[in-house]
């Protein structure tokens, strides 16, 4: 069920926000990566839509969390360089972000450009989400160690 | 960042903690929680500064409006200037050990405000215990200085029931109307209540459920203090101001040791005790205790007389 990785096992479970920040109210695939990280062994805070930066950012900070991952169907996922500017001013700069769902590319370059570590599109697996987000709590424990 | 990640407990790290850092309490609660590396130097140097928060326990069947009530009651002790930690319990998954955690979600009325702090648990995977892990996220923000520590759990799960234990009040939270929910807290819970509440008063049965309520505390004997049995509407509000009187009360009245950590670790002790107790004297297969259970079965001695008894034999017994 959980990725092969070549790596340690994690001496904890991985701690993830699962979010959505924006107007779209659209939270099924949210929902469904949510379940898919939780099925996979992980801590998932899930926050359901229409959140607000500053809202993320807190709950980030509260809950230690390695990553935040937003979903995104229509315009959302711009507003995550903002997202990751508030992140870095509250000194949470060292959790990773992903953005799934509908990223057409050359936005996608901006979100990379921004610090993203990953963007999902839709028709992504299961397997792909799960390992990817695996690897990436990986990197963010060995930069804070 | 790897400064910050670098800190080490001395006593730059803890005047940082107890001037209500945030990220040094978030931190602290992750080390501890998993027991890393760090976790035993962040208890030894914390230890010396416990004593402050009074530490509240709410629990109660799924839905009954835990989460709801929590959130109200920490907006009325910020109205009375009190700094509050919450801890809220989530069950994780037995098969993969996965959660949700999704109690704080109830709880977003107080983003932006520095005197609330929210933290999540997931209840399964604890090596030393869901309570003993609890116990210790307590102890980090009472370091912090937080003047009260709300902890959440589900009324299901025995180890839910310990943690609501650790608490120096627990409030036992239920809603109207429900057959099942009287029965599972008749199931034990009704005993460690200091303050009923029965939420949702604002549906129709309230009434029949605070009755009930009251007939059954009129069961079970009690020294001293007496627990009420109040109505709350947490989604208005109505009825928390007199549920933070009545646990302030509580607080007061049963104050001195109770309040005390050492008196947290009594009673994690007693109850580790009593599960190794239990499992001997499951185990016991002497005649005596043989004899013991039939002369119980014939009527010829009380289960109080047979219980004593029992803990004698147990004594006598070499292993
Ligand atoms: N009518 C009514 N609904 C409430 C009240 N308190 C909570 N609820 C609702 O009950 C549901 C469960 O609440 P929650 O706080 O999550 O319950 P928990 O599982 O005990 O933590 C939610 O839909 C709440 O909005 C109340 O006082 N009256
Ligand atoms: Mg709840």
């Amino acid at each position: 069920m959980t990725a092969t990785t070549h790596r340690m096992p994690l001496a904890r479970p991985p701690k993830v926000l699962v979010t959505k920040i924006g107007f779209d109210g659209h939270d099924r695939g949210s929902r469904i990566v949510a379940a898919y990280l939780r099925d996979a062994g992980m801590e998932v805070v899930y926050t359901g839509p229409w959140q607000e930066i500053p809202f993320v950012v807190n709950l980030a900070l509260e809950e230690d969390v390695d990553v935040i991952g937003v979903s995104s169907l229509a315009t959302d996922h711009l507003l995550v360089p903002k997202l990751m500017d508030a992140l870095r001013e509250a000194g949470l700069g060292h959790i990773g972000v992903i953005v799934g769902g509908i990223v057409p590319d050359d936005e996608e370059a901006v979100l990379k450009d921004a610090g993203v570590a990953h963007v999902f599109h839709a028709g992504s697996s299961r397997e792909e989400i799960v390992a990817s987000i695996e690897e990436l709590v990986h990197t963010v424990r060995a930069q804070a160690a | 960042m790897t400064a910050a990640a670098k800190q080490v407990p001395d006593s730059e790290w803890l005047a940082k903690l107890q001037s209500g850092h945030r990220t040094t309490l978030a931190r602290a609660i992750t080390a501890v929680e998993n027991e890393t590396a760090g976790a035993g130097d962040i208890i030894s140097a914390i230890h010396p500064h416990l004593g402050h928060a009074h530490v509240v326990g709410f629990t109660g069947p799924p839905g009954a409006g835990k989460s709801t009530l929590v959130s109200a009651y920490v907006a009325e002790l910020r109205k009375r200037d009190l700094t509050v930690g919450v801890v809220a319990v989530d069950p994780s998954s037995p098969l993969t050990g996965g959660a949700i955690l999704g109690d704080r979600i109830r709880m977003t009325a107080h983003t932006g405000d520095e005197g609330v702090f929210v933290r999540s648990l997931a209840s399964r995977g604890h090596l030393g215990g869901l309570s003993r892990t609890a116990a210790r996220v307590i102890d980090v923000m009472d370091a912090a200085r937080r003047d009260v520590v709300v902890v959440e759990t589900v009324g299901a799960g025995q180890s839910e029931v310990e943690v609501a234990e650790i608490a120096h009040t627990k409030v036992v939270v239920c809603a109207p109307g429900l057959g099942d929910d009287i029965q599972a807290i008749k199931a034990g819970i009704l005993e460690i209540a200091d303050v009923l509440v029965v939420n949702k008063a604002d549906l129709p049965l309230a009434d029949r459920t605070v009755k009930q309520l009251k007939g059954m505390l009129g069961l079970t004997k009690r020294e001293g203090w007496t627990p009420p049995v109040l109505r709350t509407t947490a989604t208005t509000g109505e009825g928390v101001d007199t549920l933070a009187d009545k646990i302030d009360d509580h607080a007061d009245a049963e104050g001195g040791l109770r309040a005390s950590p050492v008196h947290r670790v009594q009673r994690l002790l007693a109850g580790i005790a009593a599960e190794r107790l239990k499992r001997r004297i499951e185990r016991q297969d002497d005649p005596a205790m043989t004899e013991l259970c039939e002369a119980v079965l014939r009527g010829d001695v009380g289960f109080d007389a047979a219980a004593s008894r029992a803990l004698e034999l147990l004594v006598k017994s070499k292993d």
